[in-house]
């Protein structure tokens, strides 16, 4: 926000005792500098402490509430100069509400802001159910939160990991098995471990993430800003000034984009030792098996993969939140809303990972 | 721009689709008035809330707010203005601190010690002392309300606007909240806009009042409302103010 008067704080010390002086405005925003210092400064206050508000001007709750904040730290009554009327009795009123006792303990998952100063951010818009992301640059740092962050990626990805080792444990078992057969006839079943391990890298692990993803979180994310929107909770975001769409659906975008690439890994490994189980009971070593997965992979197929990865988590995020938040009111909007993620999740995967397949195949890759 | 308006509005109607809710509904708030805004149930009361605080930009006519056009001008309008929803709309996955200390940390830079410090006297003022570190699912619909109006005066606007905010709550716990609507005005200068049905706290808290009406499509009647119950010779206004001779 624009220009902030800042209030002022002076401290003194006087025979009668120490002077803290505060001028300006003492409202939330103006506080903001001094709170600590003046806090520290009642702390510190040897004898009698005398707080001068005569320029003062105005004095809201956020004021009051600093002036019982000195008065906490300073352990007995404080003399209040200067103050006005009306910041008395609101003062009075405070005194009389708030309880006894040590200020309530910060919470841990609370509000924390990213720092990177306040001007450049890309927010995405959504048109429609297809992809289409505008970057623009609006001064809107300031409403993403970290906290948010971490806890989304924790369930996007580690609490979906367990699911993702067993499933891709299991496709390269049937993959290998499945492959096997057939090639047997030709003599060519060492090849299988070849076959799977790339198709595992650079179609099935994004692909199956993705998968697991649209169904996971991509329906999370829409019932859960679905939610919101039913709860007036996104319009109440939207009365104070706050960007909804910073808030929500950056940190969960970026949640998506991040945990995919682990996810996609995670069943590529586990698609790699299912396959190899299965080839070892077929009676192939370890090492025969190794060296064709080495053969058939290398760090090109493997960042591909993790490149389509980064894009189907982009869009399942995109989409997810975009249900959400275009969600109607009534008891069936949350539902349909995640409906709609899972579905337009999945069919987004798929036309991407189509369009891969020609871009890729024309740039050689 | 007129320090003594807070709100004006000029010829307002909406309508959704080809239904209109109301329309021609013009009135002025005065800084700091207590200005109560009544009617039946569907007439459209949150509908004209939502368009002063710029959610919904009105079909017809013009609303501005401390001189600044709600639709043109929104970003101004939000900085003056504190919103508590009917429904409440706390945030369901924080607690009630975490909830007033939200638009804090946004929009000023207090250390986390202050925000928490703010935001617990904002709870103990609407009497939620000792319900800082509850979830909204976890407390009863009138505390609800109650943190929803301590959730609008983070940041101590100038003007607050309350939707239906005794709806529901023993008579009690209602006048205990008109109360410190009456204590928030005198205190801060804060100018109010209320959505209620009461017609105990309508008597208690409003300086001035405009009824809507379904049927009329439209305002019924505007002004002080001892003296609507008095004079007013339109039979649904008569009808509502005269309830409180039956009870
Ligand atoms: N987004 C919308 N689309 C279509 N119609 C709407 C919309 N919002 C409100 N309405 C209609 O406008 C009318 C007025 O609704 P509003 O919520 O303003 O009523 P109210 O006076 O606040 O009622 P209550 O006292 O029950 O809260 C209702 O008939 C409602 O159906
Ligand atoms: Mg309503």
């Amino acid at each position: 926000m624009a220009r902030v008067t800042v209030a002022r704080l002076d401290v003194a010390n006087e025979p009668s005792g120490t002077v803290i002086a505060l001028a300006g405005p003492l409202t939330a925003p103006a506080l903001a500098p001094i709170w600590s210092r003046t806090k520290d400064a009642a702390r510190r206050a040897k004898g009698a402490l005398i707080v001068d508000l005569a320029g003062a001007e105005p004095v809201d709750t956020s004021g009051a509430a600093l002036l019982l904040a000195l008065e906490r730290e300073h352990g007995e009554r404080i003399t209040l100069r200067g103050l006005g009327e009306q910041p008395t009795a609101l003062l009075a009123r405070l005194r009389a509400a708030v309880p006894d006792g040590p200020p309530p303990k910060v919470a841990p998952r609370t509000v924390t802001r990213t720092g990177l100063g306040r001007t450049l951010l890309i927010r995405v818009a959504f048109f429609g159910e297809t992809i289409l992301a505008t970057l623009t640059l609006p001064t809107k740092l300031r409403f993403l939160r970290g906290g948010d962050f971490f806890r989304l990626t924790e369930r996007a990805g580690t609490e979906a990991m367990p699911l993702i080792l067993m499933m891709g444990f299991l496709i390269g078992m049937i993959l290998a098995f499945q492959s096997a057969i057939p090639m047997r006839q030709f003599g060519a079943d060492i090849y299988v471990a070849a076959l799977v391990s790339l198709s595992l890298f650079r179609e099935l692990g994004p692909l199956l993430a993705a998968v697991i993803l649209a169904g996971r979180t991509g329906s999370a994310f829409a019932a859960e800003l679905g939610t919101m929107m039913v709860n007036e909770e996104v319009a109440a975001l939207t009365t104070m000034g706050i960007d909804a769409e910073t808030m929500l659906v950056i940190p969960r975008m970026a949640a998506a984009m991040l945990v995919m690439p682990a996810l996609a890994i995670g069943v590529d490994v586990a698609g790699i030792i299912g396959m190899g189980f299965v080839m070892m009971i077929l009676g192939f070593p370890p090492a025969a098996i190794l060296h064709q997965v080495q053969m058939a992979t290398g760090p090109e197929a493997l960042l591909l993969g993790l490149f389509k990865a980064v894009v189907f988590g982009a869009a399942i995020g995109l989409i997810g939140c975009r249900a959400g938040l275009t969600a109607g009111g009534g008891p069936r909007a949350v539902g349909e809303a995640a409906t709609s993620a899972v579905v337009g999740g999945i069919v987004a995967t798929i036309l991407l990972d189509g369009l891969f397949a020609v871009i890729f195949y024309r740039l050689g890759l | 721009m007129n320090d003594a308006v807070a709100i004006v509005v000029d010829a307002a109607g909406q309508r959704f689709g080809t239904r209109t809710i109301f329309e021609n509904v013009s009135f002025t708030v005065a800084t700091g008035e207590v200005f109560v805004v009544l009617g039946g149930s569907g007439c459209g009361k949150s509908t004209l809330l939502k368009q002063m605080i710029g959610l919904l930009p009105p079909t017809q006519g013009r609303i501005s707010v401390r001189g600044h056009d709600v639709v043109t001008e929104v970003e101004a309008v939000r900085r003056d203005i504190g919103v508590m929803f009917q429904s409440g709309a706390l945030f369901g996955s924080m607690t009630l601190l975490e909830n007033i200390m939200l638009p804090l940390a946004m929009f000023t830079d207090l250390p986390a010690r202050a925000r928490a410090e703010i935001a617990r006297i904002k709870l103990a003022l609407v009497g939620l002392a000792d319900a800082v570190n509850l979830l909204p699912s976890e407390i009863s619909g009138g505390m609800a309300k109650r943190a929803a109006i301590a959730r609008a005066l983070a940041l101590d606007p100038p003007i607050l606007f309350l939707d239906e905010p005794s709806a529901g709550l023993d008579p009690i716990t209602g006048a205990g909240l008109d109360r410190l609507i009456l204590d928030l005005r005198a205190a801060l200068g804060c100018t109010f806009v209320v959505v209620t049905h009461e017609l105990q706290s309508i008597f208690a808290i409003a300086d001035r009042c405009v009824m809507l009406d379904r049927a009329a499509k439209g305002m019924i009647a505007l002004g002080v409302p001892r003296d609507l119950q008095r004079t007013s010779d339109h039979p649904t206004v008569r009808a509502f103010f005269n309830r409180e001779a039956e009870s």
